[in-house]
């Protein structure tokens, strides 16, 4: 077993190279359908299956979406683009190569910024962007003598973003992998979908000792489908090394693969023998300019990113961190949400409304807010009910709000009226009730005159039932101030 | 330039070819002469110029993101030499 003591002499260095599926109709160089799901050999095309004789064409929007991503991480974009083949035997690639970027990547630099659990922020480097296609899938099943290949997925562009060794702990790796997550889906480019490898992690590992001027030997891990599994692999993997360096042995540089149900990684091959993908331009596809014109027609198409609606909700709206990051968690929220600010002022209120009542709906029915039956104008008018003080915070959310999911057409004022629950801030009436209270509970009146002020909140309670909860909590605690003070 | 018998043997595996040990010496002078022949380019001066990587000078030959030009199912297993009703059947490959 490793001790803590032993393991603090290490740091751990992380390199992650994320594959995310671009959402194209087509494929990357044919136009084959790139649907998920269907049954296998019918998205194929004499282009994917590798025939003699064929030729690739580039799909202009995989190239758009690639540049999408690009500038959402700030990286530079590549004027003249040009793909490499990576040459490699294996049954799912039917061509003996995979048509990809080599030395000149569309997307050059950039970062992603990351804000850790205890607040810390901090920006992840990236090395590169490129593009390339998918590989075929290939059945290994048990009891089978063969192996079994479908090609739908031969083909299917993807991009590929690669990190600088730039993380050192298994959380930030977290969540640089949730932003990039969030930004594929907030760029539309990508469903995100880890479980069904829309999004696929490997993860460079190496441990190398505090104030040591060299990269420790880095190991690939491949097949972790959650980020959750992500983090697990590399606790795994860093402890495993350490282990390794401790007893005198030498850490390959090799490929594991990570055993979700053992949470362990084991040997796949070592790179040195087989790592000969003698890249060299691929002369069947012409050269890819960008030009200033498509790039910034591309710029001008840009939604909002997380990081821009985040600084906006914090320093326009002047919420909280906590809220302006759990509010641009999802694309879909985060522009409800900015919809929602246009129609009411109280921006706190928003917030609160749609960090609580509307996202534990969501939640309970696990129903996108695209399905959520009220609509930014209902719930500003909700607030303003509020803000009036025609019902209180919990009045609100716990008698109008329900109403309202169920008559979507109905006003939340009409809803207040029906249930006649608009709060009565009329002294007048107000007085009589608190004078009925104090007289109810003479013994009470005394102790809290006697100095037990804490008292206060049942008195209160007393007034709100009297008033089946339509007293308005601020002059009814005016009132009581006044008759118990004097 | 010299190839040894151990690039030789390199280049073929990474190819997947089988040849005979017994022409080794043969193939490796073989391979060096070609070599030495495509060397000759080295004498031209380039500098300044963009290397090509492609013989068309065309430039944004793209497509446009739409579905098309399907094989059927059928059509696309047709030439395999081995295969199910689903699939392309390959001798066992395990990593």
């Amino acid at each position: 077993m490793l001790s803590a003591e032993v393991k603090s002499k290490y740091e751990l260095v992380i390199g992650l190279e994320v594959h995310a599926q671009l959402l194209t109709k087509s494929k990357m160089y044919t136009s084959d359908s790139t649907e998920f799901g269907n049954l296998p050999n019918t998205h194929i095309s004499v282009i994917t299956l590798g025939h003699p004789g064929t030729l690739p064409k580039v799909n202009r929007k995989a190239v758009e979406f690639a540049i999408k991503m690009g500038l959402a991480c700030d990286s530079t974009i590549t004027r003249r683009n040009i793909f490499a083949r990576k040459n490699y035997f294996y049954p799912d690639l039917p061509k003996g190569y995979q048509i990809t970027q080599d030395k000149n990547p569309i997307c050059v630099g950039g970062n992603v910024p990351i804000t850790l659990s205890d607040g810390t922020k901090r920006e992840v480097a990236l090395t590169r962007i490129h593009m390339e296609e998918d590989a075929g899938k290939s059945m290994h099943l048990a009891g089978e003598v063969d192996t079994l290949v479908d090609f739908n997925r031969a083909g299917v562009p993807l991009i590929e973003i690669v990190s600088e060794p730039d993380m050192r702990s298994s959380e930030e790796a977290y969540v640089f992998l949730s932003e990039v997550k969030k930004l594929v889906k907030y760029l539309d480019i990508c469903d995100g979908n880890m479980e069904e490898g829309s999004l696929r992690c490997d993860a460079n590992v190496s441990a190398r000792l505090w104030g040591a001027e060299e990269y420790g030997k880095k190991v690939e891990v491949k097949n972790m489908n959650s980020f959750r599994n992500v983090a697990r692999a590399i606790e795994h993997e860093f402890e495993r090394q350490i282990l390794l360096i401790e007893s005198g042995e030498e850490i390959i540089s090799e490929t594991r693969t990570f055993d979700a149900a053992t949470g362990l990684t084991a040997s796949m091959r070592t790179k040195e023998d087989l790592n000969d993908y003698r890249y060299f331009p691929e002369p069947d596809l012409s050269p890819v300019i960008v030009s200033e014109e498509w790039l910034s027609s591309i710029q001008g198409a840009m939604p909002s990113l997380p990081r821009e609606l985040h600084h906006k909700f914090v320093n326009e709206y002047g919420l909280p961190e906590y809220d302006a990051g759990v509010l641009t968690d999802s694309k879909e929220i985060a522009l409800y949400f900015e919809e929602l600010c246009t129609l009411t002022r109280n921006y706190k209120a928003a917030s609160n409304l749609m960090m609580g009542p509307v996202k534990s709906y969501l939640n309970e029915l696990t129903l996108h807010i695209s399905d959520f039956p009220i609509g930014p104008k209902r719930l500003a008018e909700l607030i303003q009910l509020i803000d009036d003080g025609k019902v209180n915070f919990s009045v609100a959310t716990q008698k109008v709000y329900p109403e309202m999911l169920i008559h979507a057409e109905k006003t939340p004022l009409a809803i207040a009226q029906e249930l006649n629950l608009i709060q009565d801030s009329d002294e007048g009436s107000l007085i009589p009730i608190v004078e009925s209270v104090l007289a109810e509970n003479v013994v009470k009146v005394a102790e809290y005159k006697s100095g037990k002020k804490g008292l206060m909140a049942m008195f209160m309670g007393q007034v709100m039932k009297k008033s089946q909860g339509k007293a308005d909590p601020k002059v009814a605690t005016k009132i009581l101030m006044e008759l118990l003070d004097n | 330039m010299k190839i040894d018998v151990n690039t030789l043997k390199k280049i073929a595996h990474l190819a997947r070819l089988e040849f005979d040990e017994a022409g080794a010496e043969k193939m490796t002078q073989d391979m060096s002469q070609i070599l030495d022949w495509v060397e000759q380019l080295n004498e031209v001066d380039t500098q300044g110029v963009e290397p090509i990587t492609t013989m068309s000078s065309e430039v944004n030959v793209l497509r446009e993101d739409a579905v098309a030009n399907h094989l059927t199912h059928e059509q696309g297993l047709k030439n395999a030499p081995q295969r199910d009703s689903d699939y392309f059947r390959v001798p066992k490959v395990m990593e």
